[in-house]
């Protein structure tokens, strides 16, 4: 496994225990009321199960499986990819900030951030989807 | 495929077609014209397909997959995961159940069924993080 790879699914697994937290906390309290407030959690909980967790696993294992490139850097531009692992997590807390303090434009600057992240992922392996036949570029 | 991605990814399977099943009657409320109770199911069918289908079929593959733990535990510990499996699955089941008819018949105080069903798929859920933390490596 490659160490973009590593971080990128360790993390995702940090954000599936913590966004499976938020909507416990969610469910429980619809079952047996303790804080009406807790339902403000819900866009945390939905970003961080949705873009932290099952998002950043898939970009972390395509990064991994996806055909390489014969020739060195035969995972691409490796850089573009630490670039998105930063611009993901770091979109997601400031989304997470936002929301937490009712600030529409912080949570608009977040997205914006993750979306960037997509972009530069999306960048990086697209000459990767490639038959295997076809010569490194 | 080891047994317990087997039956992960197959009771993955069960639950795509539940969730659908469930969408379909959500959206399908004002089309065939079923009360309009039948909203309840929203909830049911976004955990049915997201925690039902999607993470049981990535926890299938994950434990077939990814490197091994050690040559002489390659999966991790085969009873953390069956206990995933189990307390995941229970923890659905009873929110599937349990959360639509506590909407529907608040007199009949299941409120309890959510906060079990809560406190069995948050188990679970640290139990995979756990059980796979040690597999995410280099070599």
């Amino acid at each position: 496994m490659p160490r973009l790879t590593v971080w990128m699914v360790r993390t995702s697994l940090l954000q599936l225990g913590i966004g499976f937290t938020v909507g416990m906390l969610m469910l429980f309290n619809k079952g047996i009321p303790f804080d009406p407030a807790i339902w403000n959690l819900l866009p945390i909980h939905i970003e961080m199960v949705l873009l932290g967790w099952t998002m950043q696993l898939a970009m972390g294992v395509a990064f991994w499986v996806l055909p390489r490139f014969s020739a060195a850097p035969r995972y691409g531009h490796e850089r573009l990819g630490w670039l998105a692992y930063a611009l993901l997590n770091g979109g997601l807390i400031i989304f997470v900030a936002g929301t937490w303090i009712n600030g529409e434009w912080l949570s608009f600057v977040g997205r914006a951030v993750e979306l960037s992240a997509v972009v530069c992922f999306a960048v990086m392996i697209w000459p990767r989807v490639k038959a295997l036949s076809q010569s490194s570029s | 495929m080891p047994l317990l991605s087997r039956t992960f990814i197959k009771a993955g399977l069960i639950y795509f077609i539940a969730g659908l099943t469930a969408g379909v009657l959500t959206v399908g409320q004002p089309v065939l014209n079923l009360p309009p109770t039948f909203g309840v199911l929203y909830p049911v069918y976004i955990h049915l397909l997201m925690v039902g289908w999607v993470m049981q079929l990535i926890i299938g593959v994950v434990y077939w997959m990814f490197p091994k733990f050690s040559k002489e535990r390659p999966h991790g510990s085969d009873r953390l995961g069956w206990i995933v499996f189990g307390l995941l699955n229970a923890g659905l089941i009873l929110r599937a159940i349990g959360e639509p008819l506590n909407t529907l018949k608040p007199e009949w105080n299941l409120g309890w069924t959510l906060a079990i069903s809560a406190v069995f798929q948050l188990v679970a859920g640290w139990a995979f993080v756990v059980n796979t933390w040690g597999r995410v490596k280099e070599r």
